[in-house]
């Protein structure tokens, strides 16, 4: 039976989220150096995205949020049989409200009847915190912070759509997500990393595109017709010229991630979950004896 | 790099054209979503000596309160323009404010007001929140705090060198429809082939 002390393990779900909200991971800030490479030195665009990872650097040596919208706080924590999601809950939002105290994470939970700020982040719905068991014998939680510039943008489209000419196939959800780039423009402040949900119903898509979105940017899809549209997408969508902030440059998206649900024949609906260049997420593993690890 | 001082005259932001690097210092106000809302619905005059000649920055701080009951800004990015696109440009013209600091860019309707009423719109960076906060180097006060909760308050503050780049001006240009024309004639190419 998996047992944890609670004191300390609301301790390692602060440091999670510190790490969240301040420290961008490696493989992104890897990519946006190499897309600053790949502009002309003096262009607006290289000096975007020097400023960008500037400001990277100053947020993780002073843990200060890379950026002021802290986001949606979403969670996917894998757990072993016997383990309490209420008491887990219960911890994760402690650490929530201790974070805010801290100024790890601006209170972003307005009630939408009302118009009132919780003022310490945590309402109906926020954070959203996933569950699925497993058989492995420690908990991972998953947490990414996502903020409203991007969600905004984000979108959902049912094919066929008669206007951009795209069938109920993968070429029809090829042109719908060019169509959905083009008009998120610099809105949800490009370079953006898209999360891509094919089939479902309405709910099951959306949630499809974001899990795609705690893929790491590097890995190739397991589906090899997936894997090909998701780098014909990624060469063809930095065509658009839209580049960091919408200025205008050679980047546009620093990644697309897709996957795929059954649907109902009447059905065929494309989710796309765009995440802004300020792309936060880490990982916690727990094990049995508190043994912690971050990723 | 242009450097400007608030307050700041019209003639002085009508020189501006769209590309100009700009660092503003001096005194602004912070305002999004529910101070939009609230200032249209209501056009307080106590917000005349803190708009006029001055400047509007769309953000919802991370702030952080000190045992003194000051305020100090932790993270400042600036938050997407376009939601304030039914109020900006008459708010611009009540109070005659010179810039609105944002990003995104905003469309038709600011647009023409800011050649109406001699305004331009200032892109900040999206996600610069550690850097942008720096150049705040102090928290006047906070208007509404109660009402409208930390992110949508009006922080009234003082900021030094503050950058941002001139995308849309007072004559008619917008960085933000050039790209979008360009970007809207390779997607037709892509989508239809």
């Amino acid at each position: 039976m998996f047992k944890y002390d609670e004191g300390v393990l609301k301790a390692q779900l602060l440091e999670l989220i510190r790490l969240a909200a301040t420290d961008l991971p490696k493989d992104v800030v890897d990519s946006i150096k190499a897309a600053q490479q790949n502009e002309p030195p003096d262009s607006a665009a290289h000096n975007v995205f020097g400023m960008l990872l500037k400001n990277v650097e100053l947020a993780r040596n002073e843990s200060i949020p890379i950026c002021q919208d802290t986001g949606t706080n979403i969670y996917l924590v894998h757990i072993p049989e016997g383990i309490s999601m209420r008491k887990l809950t219960a911890l994760i939002l402690e650490s929530t409200s201790e974070a805010v105290d801290k100024s790890y994470l601006r209170p972003n939970a307005v009630d939408s009847i009302t118009g009132k700020n919780s003022g310490n982040n945590i309402g109906e719905g926020q954070p959203f915190i996933h569950f699925e068991e497993w058989d492995n014998d420690f908990i991972e939680f998953n947490l990414m912070l996502k903020g409203g510039g991007c969600e905004n943008v984000s979108t959902q489209y049912k094919l066929p759509d008669v206007g951009l000419d795209a069938g109920r196939d993968l070429d029809g959800v090829y042109k719908v997500i060019v169509d959905a780039v083009n008009e998120a423009q610099g809105l949800g402040c490009a370079p953006g990393i898209l999360g891509i949900g094919i089939g479902g119903d309405r709910t099951s898509s959306h949630q499809t595109a974001k899990n795609q979105l705690f893929r790491k940017l590097p890995d190739t899809n397991s589906n090899p017709e997936l894997a090909q549209l998701e780098t014909k997408l990624l060469i063809n969508l930095n065509k658009l010229g839209v580049g960091p902030m919408g200025f205008g440059g050679k980047t546009t998206v620093l990644g697309v991630k897709m996957g795929a649900m059954h649907r109902l024949p009447a059905s065929f609906f494309v989710s796309v979950s765009y995440m802004c260049w300020a792309y936060r997420r880490h990982s916690m593993i727990v094990k049995a004896g508190g043994e912690v690890s971050y990723d | 790099m242009i450097k400007l001082q608030l307050p700041v005259s019209e003639q002085a932001i009508r020189e501006l054209k769209i590309g100009d690097e700009i660092g503003i210092s001096g005194l602004m106000v912070t305002a999004r979503d529910a101070a939009h809302k609230y200032i249209h619905e209501n056009w307080p005059d106590w917000l005349n000596p803190i708009m006029e000649n001055g400047m509007i920055y769309h953000c919802g701080p991370v702030v952080k309160q000190h045992e003194d009951g000051s305020w100090s800004f932790v993270a400042a990015g600036p938050t997407t323009s376009i939601r304030e696109e039914p109020y900006q440009a008459a708010i611009m013209e009540h109070y005659k404010v010179r810039a609105v600091i944002g990003k995104g860019g905003m469309g038709e309707k600011t647009l023409a007001g800011l050649a109406k009423s001699g305004g331009v719109y200032l892109h900040a960076i999206g996600g610069l929140a550690a850097s942008l906060a720096k150049c705040v180097v102090k928290v006047h006060d906070v208007y509404m705090l109660e009402e409208l909760g930390v992110p949508e308050a009006f922080w009234h503050i003082e900021v030094k060198d503050f950058p941002a780049v001139v995308t849309m001006d007072s004559h008619g240009g917008s960085l933000h429809k050039s790209i979008k024309a360009k970007s809207d004639e390779v997607a037709k190419k892509l989508i239809f082939g």
